[in-house]
């Protein structure tokens, strides 16, 4: 009772004043300095880039007229937006653009559990559905490019040899081209999709399986009633990222159709490019990109709000 | 009793259908090695020779490598920048990493808030006011503009920041018993023992700005400044007919870091489990 009665007394005794206070003063100092340089960038190079790009996206200037020439307009661009064809055709293409991303994960999942369980040399297949990942995004355009070459690529030529007389032209063609792009996409992603997926199979116990198969479970009734769920964490975080980088397409776009044919495979960062860097459009393309901004946030807010009511243990 | 493991002829056929499958993605990179190889005139020849009948691979590695394209340059450029950004990055994620965790101070959490939400910020709204910026500053067309642009991703603080979380705070008290500081403990306590959470991050990084087109393309002009990237793209542009000279670049530019990959594939594919994203 003595002892207890001695520590209370102890964590209520005032502390001393003077060297807490300077001991404060010299954390926060360190802590500044260690924090500093990434809250400097982050301020320097995402946040008040934001907000210029905001208060331009309400002007009609470009940015080699200087300054002084900056003409607001209120809402003017956004309005124009709204009757651009080619913004509004990059903003649809962009997202039937998204369907890729669940084709692609529902492959990599179906090839996620056959190389958890069921094959040898595991380890060289995702070394193999990795490899368009790690290569450039550039060479891999180039390469499908000349692969996909309407008259002379090795695509059409093995689809002429099985008989088919006129292939698609693939990325020539107006309707073609979105689908081919799409293709690519899923190409590029999935060994990531794929890896993401394997680990989170490991998760799963093992006695989970061995109880259902006590209890007479089918293979795919394991699948749907123990993977399938243990998975939405998973998925969801998949589906997001996957989203997020999908809807930012650039290099893959640019080196691969230039938008085209006929603006066929446009999209928003794409137009936003051309407006800024090519039209020297530089207060319209700001609008564009806070189009773009607003489209993400939304993804990224469901994510974080829709988390706790899709994802199930 | 089974003395030795017995082959299981039905996870062999699986092995065996899925090496097809594997196949989509094996193949196009094989042609372009093969075309690499050939003479034009035997790009397209069909049924593909995927074994060129004549060679022609010292000319055309020649024309990428000797010729007025100068890969050579672009691979240092692309070494540099690459490293620098990541040696950049890493510094300065482990050290937000460490006051994040490590340090008490007063506004703390506020400050990790408002870099947790700058994260929603895509790079691509940045792009147009840091062109302006940069072109005023003289920091266009520079590769310290590059690496200044690749340093400061935030993701890098997320991921070294659960790491150092992780990392007991007993080693930190005990140093500071014995009167070291902040910065003598993150030198000589944390980043020896984050050593696995920074080589997986720092490899991620360096393939990231490695394989980045689009920083470089906006925030470069100079041909001598140019990375794999718009070397390789500016080569596609002006040998737009020539397949066997394309296929060339494009081996050039990918096979060393699939090289690099496939030494470092764990590294790689722990740290794409562990953090999934890119940026």
């Amino acid at each position: 009772m003595d002892s207890v009665h001695h520590q209370v007394e102890r964590s209520t005794r005032p502390p001393r004043r003077r060297s807490i206070s300077r001991l404060r003063l010299r954390e926060t100092a360190m802590g500044l300095l260690f924090v500093g340089p990434m809250l400097l960038g982050v301020i320097v190079f995402l946040l008040m880039p934001l907000i210029f790009s905001f208060t331009l996206s309400f002007s009609n200037w470009s940015f080699i007229t200087g300054f002084d020439r900056i003409e607001f307009n209120g809402l003017d661009n956004y309005r124009n937006l709204l009757q651009d064809d080619v913004f509004l055709k990059s903003v649809v293409n962009n997202f039937v653009m998204l369907l890729a991303v669940p084709i692609g994960m529902a492959i990599a999942l179906v090839l996620a559990i056959i190389i958890n369980s069921r094959v040898y040399a595991s380890g060289a297949f995702k070394v193999i559905y990795f490899m368009p990942q790690i290569s450039s995004v550039v060479a891999v355009a180039v390469v499908w490019q000349v692969l996909f070459h309407p008259s002379v690529g090795p695509v059409n030529a093995f689809l002429m040899n099985l008989g088919i007389e006129h292939p698609p032209r693939w990325l020539a063609d107006t309707t073609f081209a979105l689908p081919s792009v799409m293709m690519l996409m899923i190409w590029i992603d999935l060994g990531v999709a794929l890896i993401i997926y394997i680990a989170g199979l490991k998760y799963i116990p093992a006695d989970l399986y061995e109880a259902a198969r006590i209890d007479g479970a089918s293979t795919f009734v394991q699948f749907r009633s123990i993977t399938l769920p243990l998975l939405t964490p998973t998925t969801f975080f998949l589906l997001i990222t996957g989203f997020i980088g999908n809807f930012k397409s650039f290099a893959l776009i640019k080196v691969l159709t230039e938008g085209g044919p006929a603006h066929s495979t446009s999209v928003i960062v794409y137009d936003m490019y051309q407006t800024a860097f090519v039209e020297l459009q530089t207060g319209y393309a700001s609008s564009m990109v806070m189009v773009l901004f607003l489209i993400l946030f939304a993804i990224t807010a469901l994510q974080w709000f829709g988390q706790k009511y899709w994802v199930k243990y | 009793m089974l003395l030795f493991k017995r082959i299981d002829w039905l996870k062999a056929i699986i092995t065996a259908v899925m090496a097809m499958v594997g196949m989509i993605f094996l193949l196009p990179f094989v042609w372009m090695v093969s075309a690499s190889l050939k003479p034009e005139a035997d790009v397209f020849n069909y049924p593909v020779e995927w074994i060129p009948t004549t060679w022609r691979a010292a000319f055309n590695y020649s024309s990428v490598w000797l010729g007025q394209a100068n890969f050579g340059l672009y691979y240092w450029n692309s070494m540099k920048v690459a490293l620098l950004t990541t040696v950049l990055s890493v510094l300065v994620s482990s050290m937000a990493a460490y006051g994040f965790t490590k340090i008490r101070f007063k506004g703390r959490s506020a400050m990790f808030l408002l870099i947790l939400a700058t994260y929603m910020i895509p790079v691509e709204a940045t792009l147009v006011p840091l062109f302006i910026l940069f072109r005023s500053v003289g920091l266009f067309d520079t590769h310290t503009g590059l690496i200044l642009l690749g340093g400061f991703s935030v993701l890098g603080t997320f991921l070294l920041r659960q790491f150092f979380a992780s990392i007991s705070d007993e080693f930190i008290e005990s140093a500071q018993i014995d009167g070291a500081g902040h910065i003598r403990i993150f030198v000589s306590i944390m980043l020896p023992l984050a050593r696995p959470a920074i080589a997986t991050y720092g490899i991620l990084r360096f393939i990231w700005t490695w394989n980045d087109f689009q920083t470089p393309f906006i925030f470069l002009s100079d041909r001598t400044l140019y990375t794999i990237q718009l070397g390789m793209n500016a080569f596609a542009d002006r040998n737009g007919a020539f397949y066997s000279l394309i296929m060339a670049a494009s081996v050039s530019a990918i096979v060393p870091l699939l090289i690099v990959f496939i030494i470092g594939q764990k590294h790689v594919i722990e740290g794409i489990s562990l953090g999934g994203v890119k940026g």
